[in-house]
């Protein structure tokens, strides 16, 4: 399988392995993935899948309250990536005889990516339908996602430092980094010095999970371990 | 973080310990189900249990028994474990077990204690005879049975 999937991190929980032991298990919502776009080297100058992972809220969706109802529903350009719409340019095309493309036939996606393929064979078609099945037979996983932001963080949150006593005449310091260089030589700061800053909300990936179960029908992956990212976060999953 | 409307709806609810309804993901009680034991043992706080245990001796399998008084019980789902406590050569053991381990054959209840709190943490003070705990016998168990 050359191209990934997407899905959602669902939680955490624990399974029993083989030998009767605890296994720290994350549950991944893997699929329904729908292949919206070939590219191609001639049109695009590389070869890649498009997968789209999660409807986002069709036009006509009322489910939600008045006032939400306008976020995170889809715009026109969006429902034109996965149907054909008709207007006044896809008339005029289709009086000059331009033929339009396959689009994939589902609801707008919220969450889209594309996989490289250059040279590979990866056996998409638009339209296509990808969910945890396709992992049938992987060991090991790459989950890849944003991780948790915790916006500007001290150096013992960030980068597990020590920090300093809290007594023994420290004053107003316990957190901080204390020194962070040399004297006169060499003057300045190495790069590269560990301080504060911002912490997560970077994407990351988690490599070489592994599989403990999938079960296809239900779109779910289990893997061992955990993942980047809170609870409802959407991931891409690789095989490792 | 965004979640889509549909995270909502697979939700169920699941009793906890503390008598609470929660809301638990669909996939995580699925991903759960199959390791979660269909027939809960019926044993209480207080009481004598043989817990049969499976052991690998060599590379055969057999039942060990420990037995000891259960003074706790906690957590829910998967998570939940119980404490049997036993004096094993003048010395006192406790062992924690998952309720929903396969390693686990079977609990036997030897005898009910008559308690009144959830966890017997007392008992880790008490030596000798003082560790004995009453009886409750059939006919006050039958109403809560």
């Amino acid at each position: 399988m050359s191209v990934g999937l997407l899905g959602r991190k669902i939680g955490m929980t624990q399974v029993f392995g083989a030998e009767g032991q605890a296994v720290p298990v994350t549950v991944l919502e893997v699929g329904p993935c729908h292949v919206l776009q070939l590219r191609t080297k001639e049109k695009d100058g590389y070869e890649a899948v498009q997968l789209g992972f999660a409807d986002k809220l069709s036009q006509a969706d009322t489910a939600r309250d008045a006032s939400a109802r306008s976020r995170g529903r889809a715009s026109r350009a969006e429902r034109g990536q996965v149907t054909n719409l008709s207007g006044k340019n896809a008339k005029k095309r289709e009086a000059s005889g331009i033929a339009s493309g396959k689009k994939a036939e589902c609801e707008p996606q919220r969450f889209i990516r594309e996989f490289r393929t250059d040279g590979q064979e990866h056996g998409c078609e638009v339209g296509q339908v990808l969910s945890a099945g396709a992992l049938e037979g992987v060991k090991y996983v790459d989950v890849a996602a944003t991780s948790k932001g915790r916006g500007f963080s001290g150096v013992m949150r960030r980068h597990n430092f020590s920090g300093q006593r809290a007594t023994h005449g420290v004053k107003k310091c316990h957190r901080k980094p204390g020194g962070i260089g040399q004297a006169t030589d060499p003057s300045r700061v190495w790069k590269g010095k560990r301080m504060a800053g911002q912490f997560g909300n970077v994407h990351r990936t988690t490599r070489n999970l592994k599989v403990i179960r999938i079960d296809a029908e239900n779109h779910m992956l289990l893997v061992n371990g955990p993942v980047p990212g809170p609870v409802g976060g959407y991931v891409v999953i690789r095989k490792a | 973080m965004e979640t889509g409307p549909d995270l909502q709806v697979k939700t169920v609810r699941v009793r906890t310990e503390t008598g609470q309804n929660n809301a638990m993901h669909k996939l995580i009680t699925l991903a759960e189900q199959p390791h979660i034991r269909e027939k809960r043992f019926n044993f209480q706080i207080g009481d004598s249990v043989d817990v049969h245990t499976r052991i690998l001796d060599g590379d055969k399998e057999r039942i060990q028994i420990y037995s000891g008084v259960v003074i706790s019980m906690r957590g829910a789902g998967m998570g939940e474990m119980f404490t049997v406590r036993r004096i094993v050569a003048s010395e006192g053991v406790e062992r924690t077990f998952p309720i929903n381990s396969p390693k686990i054959a079977d609990v036997v209840v030897k005898r009910h204690g008559v308690v009144r709190r959830a966890k017997l943490y007392f008992l880790r003070d008490r030596v000798g005879k003082k560790t004995r705990l009453t009886e409750r016998r059939a006919k006050a168990s039958s109403s809560d049975e």
